[in-house]
């Protein structure tokens, strides 16, 4: 994270002055960080909204119904969460809330999820000891295949995406649910492919 | 069409509706449990925050330089040789750090080559595949505190040109 923070900034500010752009990238510093605080009191309500619905879901045993059917998934992308029920409940949520196409919801499970994937990891760092590849500060397996997949797209229907298509005159806008499909379900099975080779190696 | 967007518009109170009436049958008390994940939440947004301000400006200021804009370009000379408009590159760009801003170049590819031209349903397709990559990761690595993501970044880019040759293939094939 470090090298492409300062990457982005470094580049965007030498970019600016070869270009004659310094100002706009001042400005851009500031409304930027502005921005920044904005969506999250933006986000705040509805994340804290969601997370306290989970909450319920999670008592009273609907997320572990629910999730049941995601198990064997689970399984194949994160064995090493196996008799890890809540990181699991979280995350076949955030699965689910994301192929539905819930947004607000996926992010208040995943960021639930990940509270627990950092809890296990430091337990683990604990028990085993910190190595180049585990540490607090070092994401564990299951943190980036979580995150691989989650950037893979899962929503199954782009209703945001027929919207707009509406809005500007498409004759059909639905006609993009079934090609958009297949298409996040290829860059989803790339995701999959990959972490699952990475899990593998050791 | 009109049965989706119907559907996908109940789906939020029926949820609610469910969770709720669902705890209420289990005889718990269940406003206190909300009260807790609602408490968990808003501190882990609080968490972020510091994260996303980092972030956010680092894309700020790489946008305002226009070095997106000319890195775009420079690529879109290789990619018209693969077929891959060079209009879409920008987007594709973009995609990876703001959905927002990659909507914004989305609905100015609409304006220009209409819907449901090859690339307007190219840029649809990858807008709808891919995901904001160094959003999420700053967002989820931020909220824990995480700073070597180690294989995220490659997975994450694999899923995406995944995403975006799929779509190309896919508009190709549809012609």
């Amino acid at each position: 994270m470090t090298y492409l923070w300062s990457g982005m900034i470094l580049i965007g500010i030498v970019y600016g002055v070869l270009t004659g752009n310094l100002e706009a990238v001042t400005e851009a510093v500031i409304s930027s960080s502005k921005e920044a605080v904005n969506l999250c009191i933006g986000m705040a309500g509805i994340t804290a909204m969601w997370t306290g619905i989970m909450k319920i879901a999670e008592t009273t045993g609907l997320v572990e119904k629910l999730s049941g059917g995601l198990r064997p998934v689970l399984k194949l992308l994160f064995p090493e969460l196996t008799g890890e029920v809540r990181a699991c409940s979280y995350i076949s949520l955030n699965f689910l809330s994301n192929m539905l196409g819930l947004g607000w919801a996926a992010t208040s499970s995943g960021l639930l999820a990940f509270q627990e994937l950092d809890r296990i990891n430091r337990e683990n760092c604990i028990r085993l000891g910190e190595t180049g590849k585990r540490g607090i500060p070092i994401a564990s397996n299951a943190m980036c295949t979580f995150l691989i997949i989650n950037v893979s797209s899962l929503q199954l229907i782009p209703m945001n995406m027929i919207a707009y298509r509406a809005q500007y005159g498409s004759p059909q806008p639905a006609a993009i649910a079934g090609p958009g499909l297949v298409v996040t379900m290829i860059s989803t099975a790339a995701a999959v492919i990959f972490c699952t080779i990475m899990n593998r190696r050791r | 069409m009109k049965v989706i967007s119907y559907l996908s518009s109940l789906m939020i109170p029926f949820l609610l509706f469910y969770v709720i009436g669902y705890g209420l049958l289990s005889k718990r008390d269940i406003y206190r449990d909300f009260l807790d994940g609602a408490c968990e939440g808003l501190r882990t947004v609080g968490k972020i925050v510091p994260a996303l301000i980092g972030l956010m400006t680092g894309v700020g200021v790489l946008r305002a330089s226009g070095f997106l804009e000319f890195l775009g370009g420079l690529m879109g000379r290789v990619t018209e040789s693969f077929g891959f408009p060079a209009e879409l590159v920008p987007l594709t760009l973009v995609r990876m750090f703001s959905s927002s801003a990659a909507t914004g170049l989305l609905l100015d590819i609409f304006k220009e080559f209409g819907t449901d031209s090859p690339t307007g349903l190219m840029a649809g397709l990858i807008l709808g595949a891919t995901e904001s990559v160094f959003y999420c990761m700053s967002v989820y690595f931020g909220s824990i505190k995480i700073q070597k993501t180690r294989y995220t970044l490659p997975g994450a880019l694999i899923a995406t040109v995944a995403g975006v040759i799929a779509a190309v293939w896919m508009v190709r094939w549809m012609r």
